[in-house]
């Protein structure tokens, strides 16, 4: 187990060098800089901005010490915000979307799940058919469509909640909502799908044979192996939550880390565009790292190996 | 997971053998009939398909582009069913001809990702041993590829055409594409059709491309059908991030992007494109479900969608 989770860390290593080599050339071989639209900046003021972030230096000596610096998690001043540090944006546009993506996945667990298991247990009543229609619908509209509707709805006709930003409780409600539709939906029919699985074994019959109530043969057996397939989705699920919420961010006008991401990579801010590629890209990694350890703990048939 | 319930090779359709092909796939046509949703979802897309490549043929459908100021803004009516934008233009012409992008997007998006996919995964899963370990090494890593950002920093960093974003959809799809038909070339190479084609002297590329592949068509049919609304939703995520399709260009995504910026004066530019775009992909969901319960009745329901 121990030796699991330090060679999948180790194995993180390449991966992540992989991303910031990809990254950095990227960034190095697009035309235009970050210092392009001060045209009329003198040429020394420009070597000298040039020089202060070390872009005057050869190619290969700016990768090795970006490299030196991202060992120590040190990103530099943002080129848009000289006066800020790079760490400190993420952190504070982190704290955001961590908030916006941990309540929609909390959301599409609480509503996804109970609606799954309710269908597998109707399977093919109307209750079932119900579900799975509002599943397929909540899958197919994007959350950058549902976001304006709601906000349409419930902020601009019926007044009820503010339609943007992110300044009270009353205002996570609509982003949380929109970025969390798809994955009640998905959520659900994983549910559904696991859980008809699972109903049908030997297992399940045995534990009603000897006179379990329903409800815990539902809950205390069937559910344990029946939402293996949501446990695995939920790595996939945070990441394109992430995703979503840089859409979400945008409508909403939540200062996130998503929303700092396309303003950096737009504004050609390289630090600030670096640091937030692989800051989201180690989060992913140890992600689906405490993934897989949830799924070798529900599953004692998994082999962690 | 149920490998072992897949019907044996002799009824799958092989080269040389009509008869056996003809009753696999007739059987999957009467399942797919006889499910009304999938085929008003298929009539639904072929409707919709038909309107959308027609769109600059249609007539009494005014040229997208035409600007009509003294109009502006209005709602639906009987001269513009749809009503108009604020520049006055057509939005039924509008949505038709953002369609045509959209679902083009789709399409060879689709296209790029099935053809990495089937040769990658065809060909690691034949040779198998060393190759194999790399080459699916090589899909691990870029699963662990926030590839979001990187298609974010290729689209800002270089030119937006929609060449580009062929490409960089396509890049991002195929992987789970190359994991599936890996899995399935894996159980096929061991069937004795496979053997007799190599003792009749059948070229290693022979035998991969006519004679595995082909049986490998029912579930990448179904994860196709579940990649066109998949690559549809990326293109307007990034259309609506103003990084995807470039005026004067539209597409659903864009439209959707433009309404939202007026939604409190005139909501009916997010609801109409965001309506046509929905049901798209709600049909495409639709029929992907129907084929995979025709085609692979036994297949995993959760696998790849």
């Amino acid at each position: 187990m121990i030796t699991y989770v330090v060679r999948r860390v180790l194995l993180m290593v390449p991966t992540l060098l992989v991303i910031a080599t990809l990254t950095f050339v990227l960034i190095r071989l697009a035309p235009g800089g970050p210092f392009q639209s001060e045209k009329d900046i003198p040429a020394k003021a420009k070597a000298e901005l040039l020089a202060r972030y070390g872009l005057d230096r050869p190619l290969h000596e700016q990768y090795a010490s970006f490299l030196r610096n991202v060992v120590r998690l040190d990103f530099g001043p943002s080129y848009k915000y000289p006066d800020r540090q790079v760490r400190d944006i993420i952190l504070q546009g982190f704290s955001v979307s961590a908030e916006l993506g941990g309540w929609a996945l909390l959301l599409a667990l609480l509503v996804g799940v109970p609606l799954g298991t309710l269908a597998a247990v109707r399977q093919n009543q109307t209750a079932d058919f119900a579900a799975m229609a509002l599943a397929l619908a909540g899958v197919s509209v994007p959350s950058f469509v549902l976001g304006p509707v709601f906000v349409l709805a419930f902020a601009l006709t019926l007044l009820w909640l503010p339609a943007a930003l992110w300044t009270g409780p009353a205002s996570r409600i609509l982003p949380v909502l929109a970025l969390s539709a798809s994955y009640v939906a998905y959520i659900a029919r994983l549910t559904r799908a696991g859980m008809l699985e699972v109903l049908r074994q030997d297992y399940i019959r045995t534990a009603r044979a000897k006179g379990l109530a329903e409800r815990d043969v539902i809950v205390k057996h069937a559910m344990k192996l029946g939402l293996l397939p949501v446990v695995s989705y939920l790595g996939p699920a945070a990441a394109r939550i992430i995703m979503g919420s840089i859409v979400i961010e945008q409508i909403f006008a939540i200062p996130g880390l998503g929303r700092y991401l396309v303003v950096g990579a737009i504004n050609r801010d390289y630090t600030l565009v670096m640091g937030t590629v692989l800051f989201y890209a180690s989060f992913l990694l140890v992600l689906n790292l405490v993934v897989d350890l949830a799924y070798g703990w529900l599953d004692p048939r998994v082999e962690l190996a | 997971m149920s490998i072992g319930l897949r019907p044996p090779a002799s009824v799958l359709p092989q080269a040389g053998r009509p008869t056996a092909a003809r009753s696999l796939w007739s059987d999957a046509w009467l399942r797919l009939r006889r499910n009304r949703v999938a085929v008003a979802a298929a009539a639904f897309l072929v409707g919709m398909s038909a309107l959308t490549a027609l769109a600059p043929w249609l007539p009494g459908l005014p040229d997208p582009a035409l600007q009509d100021l003294a109009l502006g803004a209005s709602p639906p009516s009987l001269a513009h069913v749809l009503g108009t934008d604020e520049l006055g233009r057509d939005l039924l012409a509008r949505v038709l001809h953002g369609g045509r992008i959209s679902l083009m997007v789709g399409l060879v998006g689709t296209l790029v990702s099935l053809l990495i996919g089937v040769v990658w995964g065809a060909v690691a899963g034949y040779v198998g041993g060393r190759t194999d370990d790399l080459m699916m090494r090589v899909v691990d890593v870029l699963y662990a590829l926030p590839y979001i950002f990187l298609v974010i920093l290729l689209l800002v960093f270089f030119s937006r055409t929609l060449v580009m974003l062929f490409v960089a959809l396509g890049l991002v799809q195929w992987l789970t594409m190359a994991r599936i038909v890996r899995g399935q070339v894996l159980s096929l190479k061991q069937q004795t059709f496979v053997e007799a084609a190599r003792a009749l002297g059948a070229t290693d590329a022979a035998i991969i491309f006519r004679h595995i592949v082909p049986n490998t068509l029912g579930p990448v049919i179904v994860y196709t059908t579940l990649t066109v609304p998949a690559v549809i939703l990326q293109e307007a995520f990034l259309s609506f991030l103003g990084l995807g399709v470039q005026p004067p260009n539209a597409s659903w995504g864009t439209l959707v992007s433009d309404g939202a910026r007026l939604l409190a004066l005139f909501p009916w530019l997010v609801v109409f494109p965001g309506l046509a775009m929905s049901l798209t992909l709600l049909a495409f969901n639709f029929l992907g479900d129907g084929l995979r319960d025709a085609l692979d009745p036994q297949g995993r329901r959760d696998a790849g969608a």
